[in-house]
């Protein structure tokens, strides 16, 4: 598995990351805890719809964003706030959605991330489709499509793979493994070595990363994103992480998971490692970690405070989303509607 | 203006929007080489090159799917599904994403594309190959469902279709792709979609149809004329969003409408219909709106297709029951 930081927060050998760098990764780990954190408070107080946290998943998901360029496109789950943040989208849409919010869903103009898919699957091949158009049109934009390992198993992740690798289109897909697809662990999803090792089966490369290790995920998926970016064809990289809460605030993990397995995750937090690099390199200190908690934290409670500020869904908004022109039949319904 | 077949009309349509929009690409299974199962994109893979028209793995959800991220991307997608019996791999696409979009992101992104399906029996084909489940998609919110039944609808409707800044599903009659020919531009022209066409004026009665029971009908209604009764034929070629208003209009005219479809009874678009007028137009009703369609069988295999398909003589026999009154 590659990695290049270890859990005590020792480089492995050579790290290919500069301390400035490293530096700008932990504090956007602080900021999505802080706003992963600030979820499940809100859900719990009834302010958000139901949540999925990605508590442990911090570095997969802000390493893989860091490796794209602004302009790239994303297709994400439901899991992957801090990914969709990282590439573009910003927290108080992302927030807007869990309330319950349609306007949520409107990634800013020259964001190039999709509202994130709920059904399990459907939407990696739209990874395929995005990047072979942005081909087909002369950009070099690639896209990458995140999912679960429970996704794997979906017949949709054999189309897009095999589609990508047919037309060599270029597409990243990074496998979350979290070791859970909600109750249904990684060790009956399949009985592959590997998810990575799926990839052979389609002609393309696959890379088990350590999804902890956000420097690893880092150079990994910039790896793939530029070999598709210059011709090479999509990629498949698993990063090998450990979902910490539940599945979502519905869902009550001690019904199917040793709590001391997820306690040795714990220890492996993807925050603490980097913060013990960082320390190490004279790169951290407690009142930078204060600085840093208390900016997520404004930023955060602004993007709530705007996300709460939204009006009321008009009955009308509903209609006019359905086609760019409202049918006649739905200007007749939204009549019957709006009286 | 050259006299085309409906299939001829449809390969125009598309060497048309191939050659007017460089956005538009084709991908489907064996649309490229062989020009299509009934070779509806013959000679467009030499035309227009391998970057505009794709043979694709066998995939039906795939293809649905990638259409749907290139058309997000600015591409302007027409994929070939074979059959509409294999169009159901492809339905967790069409439902969840395709149709969609515009709404999940708030009119940020959007899928103007085309989803074109061969449909209907009466070829003696095997199983799977015949289905007639336009139902299962007009009841989808965010789809448009358009079905031509003439070579000059065909290419508009399908140019039309191209244009449309949301998905459509475009279904093509398998039985009429060669039985009717007619003189159609071979300039670019579109077909509004939303309207029906009233394709023949009557006073007496309402022949409401689309796609390949037009045949049928229209020979149903050349009988009631000969018979002194004059029939008026709409021809829906939208089925969703529905053409409430010429329905009803014609219903107000007449007083007496059958609706004709090939898909089974239960759940199938006759049943909207008759509820539009009966919300609409009761009481210019002189009797009971009636529906000629296929059981709520499996469409079967070619010795019993006459037993299914709707036959002139079932919509004369409604025809007459429905006047009676």
């Amino acid at each position: 598995m590659f990695s290049l930081i270890n859990p005590d927060g020792t480089v492995v050998d050579r790290l290919p990351v500069t301390l400035e760098e490293m530096r700008a990764l932990y504090a956007d780990m602080v900021e999505a805890r802080t706003y992963d954190q600030k979820c499940m408070a809100m859900q719990r107080q009834g302010r958000l719809a139901t949540y999925a946290p990605f508590e442990g998943q911090e570095a997969a998901q802000i390493g893989a964003a860091a490796a794209l360029r602004s302009d790239d496109w994303v297709a994400g789950t439901y899991r992957d706030a801090a990914l969709m943040w990282r590439a573009g989208y910003p927290w108080d849409l992302l927030i807007a959605g869990r309330t319950g919010d349609e306007r949520g869903g409107k990634a800013p103009e020259g964001v190039n991330v999709l509202p994130p898919s709920i059904t399990v699957g459907g939407h990696m091949i739209h990874a395929v489709g995005l990047a072979w158009a942005e081909r087909l049109q002369g950009s070099d934009r690639v896209a990458l499509t995140s999912f679960g390992d429970g996704a794997t198993s979906e017949g949709d992740f054999h189309e897009a793979m095999n589609f990508a690798a047919v037309f060599t289109t270029p597409t990243v897909f990074l496998c979350q493994n979290n070791q859970f697809a909600i109750s249904y662990p990684r060790s009956e999803q399949t009985r592959a070595t590997s998810i990575a090792a799926k990839a052979d089966g389609y002609g393309m490369p696959g890379v088990e990363v350590d999804g902890n290790d956000v420097a690893a995920v880092l150079v990994a998926v910039r790896e793939a994103a530029e070999s598709a970016r210059h011709g090479g064809g999509p990629s498949l990289i698993e990063a090998v992480t450990y979902r910490l809460g539940p599945h979502t605030t519905s869902d009550d993990p001690t019904r199917y998971r040793d709590e001391a397995e997820a306690e040795e995750w714990r220890e492996r937090d993807p925050l603490i490692r980097i913060r013990m690099l960082l320390e190490k390199a004279g790169g951290w200190n407690p009142k930078w970690q204060e600085d840093l908690e208390t900016r997520a934290s404004n930023a955060i409670e602004a993007a709530v405070a705007t996300a709460e500020a939204l009006p009321l869904p008009t009955v009308d908004e509903m209609f006019e989303r359905m086609f760019a022109e409202p049918t006649s039949s739905l200007r007749q319904q939204l009549d019957e509607a709006d009286t | 203006m050259s006299v085309m077949t409906l299939a001829q009309a449809l390969n125009g349509a598309l060497d048309t929007a191939l050659d007017a929009d460089d956005r538009v690409v084709l991908l489907g299974e064996d649309i490229g080489r062989t020009g299509g199962v009934f070779r509806i994109t013959d000679g467009l893979l030499e035309k227009y090159g391998e970057n505009r028209v794709f043979d694709t793995p066998v995939a039906e959800s795939g293809l649905v799917g990638a259409a749907f991220g290139m058309a997000i991307a600015g591409l302007r997608p027409v994929v070939e599904i074979q059959f509409l019996g294999f169009s159901y791999p492809a339905y967790d696409q069409v439902i969840n994403h395709v149709a969609r979009i515009r709404n999940r992101s708030a009119h940020r992104f959007t899928a103007p594309m085309v989803i074109r399906i061969p449909y209907g029996g009466g070829i003696g084909a095997a199983e799977h190959h015949s289905e007639s489940t336009e139902a299962i998609y007009t009841h989808i919110p965010g789809i448009k469902v358009v079905v031509p039944s003439t070579p000059h609808d065909a290419k508009g409707l399908l140019l039309e279709a191209i244009e449309d800044p949301d998905p459509v599903i475009f279904l093509e009659p398998i039985r009429l792709y060669r039985a009717v020919k007619e003189e159609i531009p071979d300039i670019y022209f579109t077909e509004e979609i939303g309207p029906a066409r009233v394709e023949r004026m009557g006073k007496d009665i309402t022949l409401i149809s689309w796609g390949a029971m037009m045949k049928e009908t229209r020979a149903a209604a050349s009988v009631l004329d000969e018979h002194g009764v004059s029939a008026e034929v709409l021809d829906l070629r939208t089925l969703s969003p529905l053409d409430a208003a010429g329905i009803v209009a014609s219903a107000e005219k007449t007083g007496r409408v059958v609706v004709i479809h090939e898909a089974p009874r239960m759940g199938g678009l006759g049943g909207e219909i008759a509820a539009v007028i009966q919300e609409q137009a009761l009481y210019s009703l002189l009797g009971p709106v009636r529906r000629v369609t296929g059981w709520d069988t499996v469409f079967p295999l070619k010795r019993s297709e006459g037993h299914y398909l709707p036959s002139v003589e079932r919509i004369l026999q409604a025809a007459e029951e429905t006047l009676e009154n």
